[in-house]
């Protein structure tokens, strides 16, 4: 997300590092590349231009600096910048204290609204609440049945009733009232802010539910007509704050900018991608560090320390640092990270990593995955200990036994060799872990620089074609559960 | 704090591991399979078609015009501007303003600001600009619904989450059943929530067929499904529905490329593959058009939400890049809302007040 901007601004700080002081001229240079990066990202022309003077102003009023280039001064400026446009610190979301709880979401068409309250009910219930959906667009065809499908997978009741929306949403949150859910989210039909007659609904239901917070879904790729959006919502609702969707998509998310700069409320949340879990609270700070390409480990850790089993991980990362980690361990954190969610995003919040290995991990197919599993799972609890007992027949049969080829198998326990070498220096070298694990991700890149490119071109399609090499589809996973095979 | 830097570094660890390890033992199991006979295709899902026969009438046609959003104002002080003579900075930074807004992107605006710096404008700059950005659209917007001999015609559609596919074949559909054309609709689109009930309610409400399976669901095997049943029951045209996906994902864009391949397979043809692209789209739309292009050989744009205040100026830019033709706009919720492309009345739509 984002990266278009970071790459901008990367290219802009870097022209400026091979001078020895910023000019007035160079300041000019430097904030029409910034206007122009800011106008490609789809900001909208007067938050822009907010931008800038507030951008000059930081600068022009600074003294040549000390210890830091030109550039670095420039981006840091602008880093500062962005932290103040998207508001300082993230919103705390706090109860009713008669609960339930209402929320209205409320948006253009296609926005992303029923799939972003199915994912906001999963983050209240992972917050502990108890949430409650109601289906108030009645207007596109199957969107109630969307969401009940989407409360299903997420184990939340789902309120619907074909009368009308107005009627639906109090009757809704009578319902969540009575049977004692603390938190209702209610689904509105997509509308356009020019449509009276429907923001006349929208804001009956405002008025019928009296929610404590009315949030506006907007997708990360729209364009300058964000700002009429936003604005003209927020004179109808009173818009307690922003839900950002579909931050993965490509780039730029000026959106998210121009709606925060024109309505003055803060994002609150923001979708990166089609998995459920793949959402989160906002964090602006984090998000201008992201925007220019620093990492973002807080959400990492954060992410990690949720959806994490704590015995299992402590478990095994110890047995990392003193190198006795064996594919058992392996194959239990693998599990872990695949609840993080997906790789490509797991590796946009990680510092220190390449480009191409962003976009490397961004195109990693779930199935793969599968295989990987697959592969550890048709070892011998022996061979799982111990791999250098795996001789050719041993591989011959683990291939044959998880699906896959040879080549596979050998790939995956030369990798695992690897690991454990580098895991065993790292465990000698415990208080200087962060920089190891960015000489880590660098080689990797390296490796995958090599190897991936044309691996990855016809990922997606070479392994659809062929189902036989996708063996594990349908296979027993922990829990019990069989999962279907699914599609993307 | 220690215990955080212990999950991050086995977060880091894994997630690194497993991309390097997947990424290379892909493109090795690749190496190998060139040998390997193709397997057995999967069993086809169960599908379930519904047949409404009843034909609904066509509604009388809005106009791009008539439909037009919010009020566009700024082109106003373009139009009270100098008629003729040299052009001042203010002028052009009027211009600059009222496309940048309109979505157009700092490319083609720059191009359109350089031309009247160079040219001047003889007839008025708000002329000069309409000239400008129509020269930039003037790609073949012929739109074909015949396949060859014994092969059934198909639409493909395709496009990111959200902006309105499925809503735009249930239109089309209208469309085309009202021009005497026999339809069938494959719901493609397997992934999801509800997707093709949605799909199948316009089924409903045109009077076409669909053929659909369950969530999860093969798409290409929907798709061969529909095939067959169009070419039994001598169906003119498949509008196929495919799943939006964000267009910077290799696997989903070779999803869809194979998609296509299923597709146009005798007895289909693909005679039309289009994007359906939503008006409010900034200009993340041309690397859209871009991948889609790609991975699908888009033929066309179907340029959707275009009631509201948003201008999709960015279609512009798509077309003098890519020379990618808008063939359709969608101009409302109306079943009839959706009409032919027409550039003229599009680029004074620009312009109007």
């Amino acid at each position: 997300m984002f990266d278009a901007l970071s790459d901008r601004l990367e290219r802009i700080g870097a022209s400026l590092r091979s001078r020895g002081r910023l000019s007035d001229a160079d300041l000019d240079l430097a904030l029409a590349d910034v206007r122009s990066a800011l106008l490609e990202a789809d900001v909208e022309l007067s938050v822009v231009r907010a931008f800038l003077d507030a951008l000059r102003a930081r600068l022009a009023g600074q003294s040549l600096s000390q210890s830091l280039s030109p550039g670095q001064q420039v981006i840091k400026a602008v880093h500062e910048q962005l932290i103040e446009v998207l508001g300082g610190s993230a919103l705390k979301v706090t109860y009713a204290s008669r609960p339930p709880t209402v929320i209205v979401l409320a948006g253009l068409q296609g926005a992303g609204k029923t799939t972003t309250a199915a994912k906001l009910a999963s983050w209240f219930k992972q917050q502990g609440r108890q949430p409650y959906l109601v289906a108030a667009d009645l207007q596109r065809p199957a969107a109630v049945e969307q969401l009940r499908v989407l409360g299903a997978q997420i184990g939340v009741d789902v309120f619907s009733d074909a009368s009308d929306p107005v009627t639906v949403a109090r009757a809704g949150v009578a319902e969540a009232a009575r049977i004692g859910r603390d938190v209702v989210i209610i689904d509105t039909a997509g509308r356009l802010a020019i449509d009276q007659a429907l923001m006349d609904e929208v804001r009956a239901i405002s008025d019928a539910t009296a929610p404590h917070y009315t949030f506006l879904v907007i997708d990360a790729v729209t364009g300058q007509d964000a700002v009429l959006t936003a604005r003209s919502f927020h004179e109808t609702l009173e818009l307690s704050g922003i839900i950002v969707t579909k931050l993965d998509y490509d780039a730029r998310g000026g959106a998210v900018l121009s709606a925060r700069g024109v309505v003055g409320r803060p994002i609150v949340f923001a979708s990166t991608g089609e998995k459920l879990g793949d959402f989160d609270l906002f964090h602006p700070d984090r998000m201008a560090s992201r925007i220019l390409g620093m990492g973002d480990t807080l959400t990492l850790i954060e992410q990690a320390e949720r959806t994490m089993d704590a015995d299992v991980v402590a478990a095994s990362a110890g047995r990392m640092m003193d190198g006795s980690f064996t594919l058992d361990d392996f194959l239990a954190q693998l599990n872990q990270v695949r609840k993080m969610g997906s790789l490509g995003g797991l590796m946009r919040l990680m510092p220190g990593v390449s480009k191409e290995m962003r976009n490397a991990a961004a195109n990693v197919d779930d199935r793969e995955l599968d295989k990987v599993e697959a592969i550890i799972r048709s070892m011998t609890p022996r061979e799982r200990r111990e791999p250098v007992i795996i001789d050719g027949s041993r591989r011959s049969r683990i291939a044959a036994g998880s699906g896959t080829t040879v080549n596979a198998v050998n790939q995956l326990l030369k990798q695992f060799g690897e690991m454990r070498k580098m895991m065993r220096q790292m465990g000698g070298a415990n208080p200087s872990l962060p920089p190891q694990m960015g000489k880590l991700a660098a080689m990797a890149a390296r490796r995958g620089g090599e190897a991936m490119p044309p691996g990855f071109e016809a990922l997606g399609a070479g392994m659809r074609t062929a189902p036989a090499s996708g063996g594990p589809k349908g296979k027993k996973k922990k829990g019990g559960r069989v999962t279907p095979p699914k599609q993307r | 704090m220690i215990g955080s830097v212990v999950v991050l570094a086995s977060v880091l660890v894994i997630a690194v591991i497993l991309v390097v390890l997947v990424g290379v033992g892909v493109s090795r199991s690749r190496r190998g399979r060139r040998t390997i006979a193709p397997p057995p295709a999967p069993p086809l899902p169960e599908v379930l078609v519904t047949e409404i026969a009843e034909r609904p009438e066509l509604d009388d046609e809005p106009t791009l015009g008539s439909r037009l959003g919010a009020s566009r104002g700024v082109f106003d002080r373009v139009r009270s501007l100098s008629a003729t003579g040299a052009i001042g900075d203010e002028q052009l930074d009027v211009v600059e303003e009222v496309l940048l807004r309109s979505d157009v992107g700092v490319a083609t605006t720059g191009a359109v600001l350089e031309a009247l710096r160079r040219d001047g404008a003889p007839d008025g700059i708000a002329s000069a600009v309409r000239r400008l950005l129509r020269e930039s659209m003037v790609a073949e917007r012929h739109v074909t619904t015949e396949a060859e001999p014994d092969r059934v015609a198909v639409w493909l559609f395709v496009g990111v989450n959200g902006v309105g596919k499925t809503t735009t074949i249930g239109k089309l559909a209208h469309r085309e059943i009202a021009a005497g054309r026999r339809v069938v609709l494959a719901a493609g689109d397997t992934f999801r929530a509800a997707a093709a009930e949605q799909l199948a309610t316009w089924a409903e409400r045109t009077g076409a067929d669909v053929v659909r399976a369950g969530e999860g669901a093969d798409p290409g095997s929907v798709i061969h499904d529909a095939l067959g049943r169009a070419s039994a029951r001598g169906a003119d045209l498949v509008l196929a529905d495919t799943a939006g996906r964000r267009a910077n994902s290799t696997n989903l864009l070779d999803e869809l490329a194979k998609v296509r391949r299923v597709a146009d397979r005798a007895p289909g043809q693909v005679v039309e593959t289009f994007m359906v692209l939503d008006a409010t789209t900034g200009q993340n739309a041309l690397a859209q058009a871009r991948e889609f292009l790609a991975a699908a050989s888009v033929t066309g744009i179907v340029l959707t939400k275009l009631d509201g205040t948003a201008r999709g100026g960015i279609v512009v830019a798509i077309e003098r890049e890519l020379a990618i033709p808008v063939k359709f706009v969608g101009v409302g919720e109306g079943v009839a809302d959706l009409i032919p492309f027409d550039p003229d009345e599009f680029v004074d739509s620009l312009v109007r007040a």
